[in-house]
């Protein structure tokens, strides 16, 4: 396999607080060395040189948790589409959720999904797999088997598991396999026939509410289990200021839990319904601007671990529909990064490096990657090259996704992912993919 | 043409509207506009017996996606009135049931030659929808709890006949402020106008967060009587209700019924409304609905006045 040095670019990577212009060297699929000599393949005709002069070097972008829609809904995503605009978003690494049709709850599914990646050969792919059969949150899947086939984490999905006694027993059996258990934190009866946050622009526009308080008992209530049974912890969304002021306080009592959110519930708030626009339609809902800026502090203050995608996609049929029939969700995959510069990062509230780690190590961690989301010697070659000052207009027409769902479409952001390298191979360059 | 009807011959410059979608987002200049231009109808017009030609030409669409008798005959017989043909849409017998958007449903008629669509649909904002994806006029008549303008504006149109000017009277809308769309409408409308507006029900069925928007909030009917120009008695709507808000009809109609005994505690003059369909012995009594102070049934006959000024101020310059 050939060898690639990058030369001259901003080297972030947050897993060894390194933030420093040099040269990385990859060798066959794996990160070799930093600081080499710019002269160092000066005598491989194979060696390819990339010039990262003005960019950033970061360590390739891990989702953690994305709808890939295969099996069972193709008209919405597929795994090759879906994985194609994982690398447009500069992400290397995504963990599928389980919410397919057949959810992935058996050895057979999770290794469809692993075979389709492998065919579609863009991005690597992790299996998040079912906590419950069939996600219907009567009977434990069977995660040992899972755990066997490769699932790297257990979730399932947007269908919260409501039986408390299934969530425990779920925390105590996984805890054989270091495993933790993704929570999608939402009580069903307190959302029933919601559509949008609980609030005065729901008072307002007359539609159904989802009140904040149906994620933070269900928040509540997975932290007590996790920390009577000592098991993993990660709430899949945060989007409440109450939310994360019980994140922080289970924090600092030593709780194993750690938590996401994803660019469009730090962006954008429940105003943006009075549009009417189903693409603002997501669970959990656009919260209200108090609790946008307690997450944005949740993520300054290190209590939001994790900035993922939520990539939800939906063919636009689906979503051309009235607003309380419209299915939840948006694409989020080929926005995250370039939301996560324009939003966090220009207007100071993090620097590059807490952002990355967001996006590399923290989910890497979180899920058990340990040769993922770092650029140390021996690791896998997964490289994202961004050059931060790009600015670009969202246009969902030229989305890798197949679905065009995005609030973001006419939006003016900055930060742009230049080049994206998975296990040694250029996979992604200059808006295109590499074959 | 009579000298009269000449007068209506052009829609005023300052209404700059091509649909009505909701009295959040009018000036009191636009809303005044509205009320003036009905009373002149209802002058014109009368008993119904005089038609008009002002719209003649154009044809009126009712896309009534919900149930309803009442508004669909007055925006009817209000297009009728103005000389506009008018065509019926039945959305059961529709190609919605064969799983059409409801866009590609709104396009198609659009597409034979329809001028206005009067919409009535149980999802907040479908109408709003439709207007960004036609190129006709769009009424709304109605979207789940959100709007349903002509009704609030028929509402205020009744108040100011009776007491010239909105400005300082204290206005109650009762009962299930929630789902209720003509409250969302009648408050947005009658605080432009200048009225105190207050809404009044069981907790579950009214927010404290209406503070916020200048409204005063009240759980006790008979606390706020006393003080109240106007009591608009809003329908119960138990079709909206996922779970019952109250423990009983018979609970609620003790607490919130305007019946003789609160009668006797109320201003002489106060007028009462309802917006209809009425639940007798719920919402009120029947000797309260067929009494002296209620206005029920002139709130239906200047509902047709504000649907044909509407009608015209949206849809006139395509005559």
């Amino acid at each position: 396999m050939s060898r690639i040095l990058i030369q001259n670019g901003r080297v972030i990577d947050p897993s060894q607080s390194l933030d420093r212009v040099t040269n990385l060297l990859i060798e066959h699929g794996r990160i070799a060395a930093l600081d080499v000599p710019a002269d160092h393949l000066s005598g491989d005709p194979e060696g390819r040189v990339i010039d990262a002069a003005g960019r950033i070097v970061s360590p390739g972008l891990i989702d953690l948790g994305t709808q890939l829609r295969e099996p069972g809904h193709e008209e919405d995503e597929t795994i090759h589409t879906g994985t194609a605009a994982a690398l447009a978003g500069g992400f290397t690494t995504v963990a599928c959720l389980p919410g397919t049709d057949p959810p992935l709850d058996s050895q057979g599914t999770v290794e469809f999904v692993q075979h389709q990646a492998e065919r579609a050969d863009h991005c690597n792919v992790v299996v998040i797999a079912c906590v419950s059969k069939n996600r219907e949150g009567k009977e434990l899947a069977e995660i040992g088997q899972l755990v066997q086939a490769g699932a790297v984490a257990f979730s399932d999905g947007d269908a919260p598991i409501a039986n408390a006694e299934l969530m425990r027993r779920a925390f105590q059996y996984c805890l054989m396999f270091d495993k933790p258990i993704l929570s999608h934190a939402e009580v069903k009866e307190l959302t029933a026939a919601g559509v949008m946050h609980d609030g005065l622009e729901s008072l307002i526009l007359g539609l159904p509410g989802m009140p904040a308080a149906a994620e933070e008992v269900m928040v509540s209530r997975d932290i007590s289990l996790a920390e009577a049974i000592g098991g993993r912890l990660h709430i899949l969304q945060v989007s409440t200021a109450g939310s994360v002021e019980i994140l922080r306080r289970a924090k600092a009592r030593g709780v194993k839990v750690t938590a996401g959110i994803s660019p469009h519930l730090f962006t954008l708030s429940d105003r943006s319904l009075r549009t009417f626009d189903s693409n603002y339609k997501t669970n959990p809902p656009l919260r209200s601007q108090q609790d946008v800026e307690a997450c944005i502090g949740g993520l300054v203050d290190g209590t939001i671990d994790v900035i993922c995608s939520q990539h939800s996609p939906h063919a636009e049929e689906k979503k051309m529909r009235e607003l309380d029939l419209a299915p939840f969700g948006i694409v989020g995959l080929e926005t995250a990064l370039s939301l996560v510069v324009t939003q966090l990062i220009e207007p100071g509230h993090l620097d590059w490096s807490s952002a990355l780690a967001k996006l590399t190590c923290q989910p890497a961690a979180v899920l058990g990657l340990s040769n993922k989301g770092t650029l140390r010697p021996g690791a896998d070659a997964d490289v994202t090259i961004i050059d931060p000052q790009a600015q670009w207009q969202v246009d969902t027409s030229r989305f890798f996704s197949k679905s065009r769902c995005s609030p973001f479409h006419g939006r003016t952001l900055r930060g742009r992912v230049e080049t994206v390298i998975v296990g040694g191979r250029v996979k992604f360059h200059a808006e295109a993919l590499v074959s | 043409m009579s000298v009269a009807e000449s007068e209506l011959e052009y829609v005023p410059q300052q209404w700059t509207h091509s649909h009505l979608l909701g009295l959040e987002s009018l000036t009191a200049e636009e809303i005044t506009l509205i009320l003036d231009t009905a009373d002149r109808f209802k002058a014109l017009v009368g008993d119904g017996r005089n038609k008009l030609k002002v719209l003649a030409g154009t044809t009126t669409a009712n896309l009534f996606f919900e149930n309803s008798t009442r508004t669909r005959t007055s925006f009817g017989l209000a297009a009728r009135r103005l000389g506009a043909d008018v065509v019926d849409f039945s959305a059961s017998s529709s190609s919605l049931a064969k799983g059409e958007t409801i866009i590609d449903t709104a396009k198609t008629i659009e597409a034979m030659g329809v001028d206005c669509v009067v919409v009535r649909h149980r999802t907040p904002g479908t109408p709003h929808l439709l207007a960004q994806n036609l190129g006709c006029s769009v009424i709304n008549a109605g979207d789940g709890a959100h709007e349903h303008p002509t009704q609030g504006l028929l509402d205020i149109l009744t108040i100011r006949q009776h007491r010239g000017s909105l400005t300082g009277l204290t206005v109650a809308l009762v009962g299930d402020i929630a789902h209720s769309r003509t409250a969302r409408s009648n408050i947005w409308g009658l605080k432009k106008l200048g009225a105190h507006v207050i809404v009044c029900g069981p907790a579950t069925l009214v927010s404290r967060r209406w503070e916020e928007l200048g409204v005063e909030v009240s759980y006790s009917l008979d606390e706020i009587l006393p003080r109240c120009d106007v009591v608009n008695l809003l329908r119960i709507q138990f079709e909206r209700q996922l779970t019952r808000p109250f423990p009983s009809v018979r609970e609620y109609a003790h607490l919130y019924a305007m019946n003789k005994q609160r009668m006797a505690r109320a201003k002489k003059d106060i007028l009462i409304m309802a917006p209809g369909p009425i639940n007798r012995g719920v919402e009120l009594t029947p000797d309260v609905a067929d009494g002296p102070q209620s206005v029920i049934l002139e709130q239906v006959s200047n509902g047709l006045a504000i649907r044909m000024a509407v009608l015209w101020l949206c849809c006139g310059r395509r005559a």
